[in-house]
């Protein structure tokens, strides 16, 4: 029961994870709002360049070779690595 | 020159503060290094409506007073340190109208520091054409600074900004932006009561920054590093809430000043140029056409104009000859400085057109694209994507090179890039190799269109670049990453390249180039010279006797005598003995003595080299004409076995060494100066010259 109670709590973590929007998921041209930021080290240096929670973000382009991003923020275009994006948690 | 006001430009990468520092100044500047750092600095003269001087002073772009790079790191040091002879009565923030909200950001922090501001509102011109629109007496009005809105590029609005200039008061009248004081507000107190600072968020920047700023005192920082564990200051998170803090006065600000059409999102042209610049394939393809187009340019423009400098150069040579008496002293002027100046002069052209193609490619934003492009490649060998462009400006010249690395934030990656930039083939290995490569590759066409000659040269630059991708990949496992790598980076909108621009830098590169390399190569040419002409103890004077002697010069033409007197006489010079000394060491190469002067003589400088064969092989002048140093080299035979000297296994081995040895002062200098220990030029020079000598020992061999 224990193991099936671990194996639940993995399950749902995942589940939430899975419902976590970041940004590197989303599609050139979509859109997103950003909501808040997993790593704080990281924030810090993408909201001095206008990534905010509350800013509109949508994806331009991704570089040839699938890595960097290239997203349009708060009326400029801000080149990032896909590892970066992934810690900024969008609005569903 | 004297000011009555010091004025300091601040403003975002990207917004054109350099065209409004060049528009203020004109040629009234000059480019020095900040005070302790290799951070260049620019200061510059502009004469105001009412007959006033100011000393402008151009800082480097920041998108905020929280340093990423060292560049950034000067701005808050020149504008927070009174003590600092650079620290300004005035300072202009420099906004770009088209994309204000993340400009405003440096404003406020700027603002906060309680100095006196003026806001430069550029790009005017281009938020009209997008729509956008900005109450600027209203703007104004709410930062209680004066607001001049200009077009840098245009020179519009450059006199109301000067006019502005001589208006400014004397104490800062700009509101409060945010409260300060509530992001960490006993921390505060305590600084400003105990290093006596009366402003609110300075003393905060002091706690954030403590530790990297040389104005103050070890016992400051460490009483600071105190309070902070005292108050429980978390860095980070105080910089995180600061900047939502000032974000959200901003948007309160542009709420009424700025209205931004909700078209304005639309494709842009730099997003239809992007689409085909950054596209999978043609991007790449596009890349190395420019490359390529770069190098023909180097090579086939620069050629007219090298050559008349180094005909020239022949004419003063032989002019001055002809005027002065013949002696030591003449021969150390025309032979060493002047024989030595022409082989520095000559790189100008090709140094020219590569700055002007380096300077245009950022100024159309098209190198950060090609960084956009290349960052994962970089980041798999353990460089980034702005490792590139030190790369291609390795072409040129490795000093410049190292000293643009500056704009990379992460350590491991800068050190990386300035470890393996002077592997690349610089425009000083040029004339090794295209003597070489004449003397021993025919000069014929394969496959119809590739001259053999110019695919070997063309073999060496890619071999070089190879080689600095292999070495960065092993250091790359060597040291150790100090922080987190990242590659937050501005993709400017594409723009026509400020020709201006382009020909300041023009200007400023050759300048600076020949004022480097020239101190250099003179010092080398008359040591050089020194070590040829004299010989220890009565050499010459037995040499002379010998050859008084009839059976060392009958039947033999007299100019055949001089010049056997000449090469015996070089052979017992200190420098003929120097290069026996040697000889043991780099005879698995292939090298005889005479090659291993300018081994030496090259460690100085590489394109020594060319000088340094043109005087062992001719002492009796015309050192400057390439064509007959090669006729000589090829006529050189082995007075052992009577072979040429210079066999293929030689010439390339000889190219392996120029390829991978660390022969270049200026380097070892600037490479000591941007690491600020010398255990970095150290491993660098050992480690090229251990290459150095296994690559031109492998070449040799297999040649053989």
């Amino acid at each position: 029961m224990a193991l099936f109670g671990f194996n639940l709590n993995k399950i749902y973590i995942c589940w939430v994870n899975y419902f976590k929007m970041k940004l590197s998921q989303l599609p050139v041209g979509a859109k997103g709002i950003v909501k808040e930021f997993t790593d704080l080290e990281m924030s810090v240096k993408l909201m001095e360049m206008g990534c905010l929670p509350g800013e509109e973000i949508r994806v331009d382009r991704i570089a040839p070779l699938g890595d960097p991003i290239a997203i349009n923020v708060s009326g400029y275009q801000l080149s990032l690595r896909k590892r970066e994006a992934s810690t900024i948690i969008l609005h569903k | 020159m004297k000011a009555d006001i010091r004025v300091a430009l601040v403003g975002n990468p990207n917004t054109g503060k350099s065209t409004l520092f060049n528009v203020l100044t004109g040629l009234n500047q000059k480019i020095g290094n900040f005070p302790g750092v290799t951070v260049d600095k620019k200061v510059g003269y502009s004469k105001l409506p009412d007959g006033r001087m100011a000393e402008i002073v151009d800082l480097p772009g920041t998108y905020s007073l929280y340093p990423k790079s060292q560049d950034e790191s000067i701005v808050f040091s020149v504008l927070a340190d009174k003590a600092n002879g650079l620290n300004p009565d005035l300072v202009i923030v420099i906004l770009d109208a088209s994309n204000l909200k993340r400009n405003l950001l440096l404003y406020s922090q700027v603002a906060d520091l309680k100095i006196p501001v003026i806001v430069a509102l550029n790009m005017m011109d281009l938020a009209k054409k997008t729509g956008i629109e900005i109450n600027v007496d209203l703007l104004a009005k709410n930062l209680s600074v004066p607001v001049v809105p200009i077009a840098a590029r245009k020179q519009l609005g450059i006199d109301d900004l000067k006019q502005a200039i001589a208006n400014a008061n004397k104490v800062a009248m700009q509101g409060d932006s945010i409260d300060v004081k509530s992001i960490a507000p006993q921390l505060i107190e305590s600084i400003s009561r105990e290093m006596n600072v009366d402003n609110a968020y300075y003393a905060l920047q002091l706690a954030h920054q403590h530790e990297t700023l040389k104005f103050l005192s070890t016992e400051q920082s460490d009483r600071i590093e105190e309070l902070e564990k005292e108050h429980a200051f978390h860095s980070q998170k105080a910089q995180g809430s600061e900047t939502i803090a000032r974000y959200s006065y901003i948007n309160e600000l542009l709420y009424d000043t700025v209205k931004i059409p909700a078209t304005a999102h639309d494709e842009t042209l730099s997003n239809k140029i992007d689409k085909i610049l950054t596209h999978k394939v043609f991007g790449f393809i596009i890349f190395f056409a420019i490359l390529l187009f770069m190098f023909q340019a180097i090579f086939t423009w620069a050629s007219y104009p090298m050559s008349l400098i180094a005909d020239s150069f022949v004419w003063i040579q032989n002019g001055l000859h002809r005027i002065l008496p013949a002696g030591p002293a003449t021969s150390l002027l025309v032979d060493g400085v002047i024989a030595g100046l022409s082989g520095v002069m000559v790189f100008i052209p090709q140094i020219a057109i590569l700055f002007a193609f380096i300077s245009i490619l950022e100024d159309t934003g098209y190198m950060s694209r090609v960084t956009f492009m290349m960052d994962k490649l970089m980041r798999k060998v353990g460089l980034n994507g702005k490792s590139v462009v030190p790369l291609i400006g390795g072409f040129a010249c490795a000093v410049p090179s190292i000293m643009s690395t500056r704009t990379i934030e992460n350590w491991k990656d800068r050190m990386i890039t300035i470890m393996v930039t002077p592997l690349v083939t610089c425009s000083a290995r040029l004339p090794v190799y295209t003597l070489l490569i004449a003397l021993v590759v025919p000069n014929k066409n394969v496959w119809w269109v590739f001259n053999l000659q110019g695919l070997a040269l063309t073999g060496m630059y890619v071999f070089s670049l190879i080689s600095a991708v292999l070495v960065a990949w092993v250091f790359k496992f060597i040291l150790k990453a100090r922080e987190r790598g990242y590659f937050i980076m501005e993709l400017p909108v594409y723009r026509m390249p400020r020709w201006k621009n382009v020909a300041f830098s023009m200007y400023e590169r050759s300048k600076s180039f020949v004022l480097q390399a020239g101190k250099v190569i003179i010092a080398v040419s008359i040591i050089l010279w020194v070590l040829a002409s004299y010989a220890p103890g009565d050499r010459f004077a037995r040499i002379e006797a010998k050859y008084k002697q009839p059976q060392y010069t009958q039947g033999i033409p007299q100019d055949q005598i001089d010049r056997n007197i000449a090469t015996e006489k070089l052979e017992n010079s200190y420098a003929g003995v120097l290069g026996h000394t040697i000889e043991p060491v780099i005879r698995p190469l292939g090298f005889d003595w005479k090659i291993g002067i300018a081994l030496i003589t090259s460690f100085a400088a590489r394109e020594v080299f060319v000088g340094t064969m043109a005087t062992i092989y001719s002492v009796n002048g015309d050192a400057d004409n390439t064509q007959s140093v090669q006729q000589k080299m090829h006529d050189a035979k082995n007075p052992q076995t009577g072979q040429p000297v210079f066999t293929a296994a030689v010439a390339f081995s000889l190219m392996m060494f120029y390829a991978f040895a660390m022969q270049c002062a200026s380097t070892v200098a600037v490479v000591y100066r941007e690491t600020k220990n010398w255990r970095w030029p150290a491993t660098q020079f050992a480690y090229m010259t251990v290459l150095a000598y296994a690559a031109s020992f492998i070449a040799y061999h297999l040649l053989r």
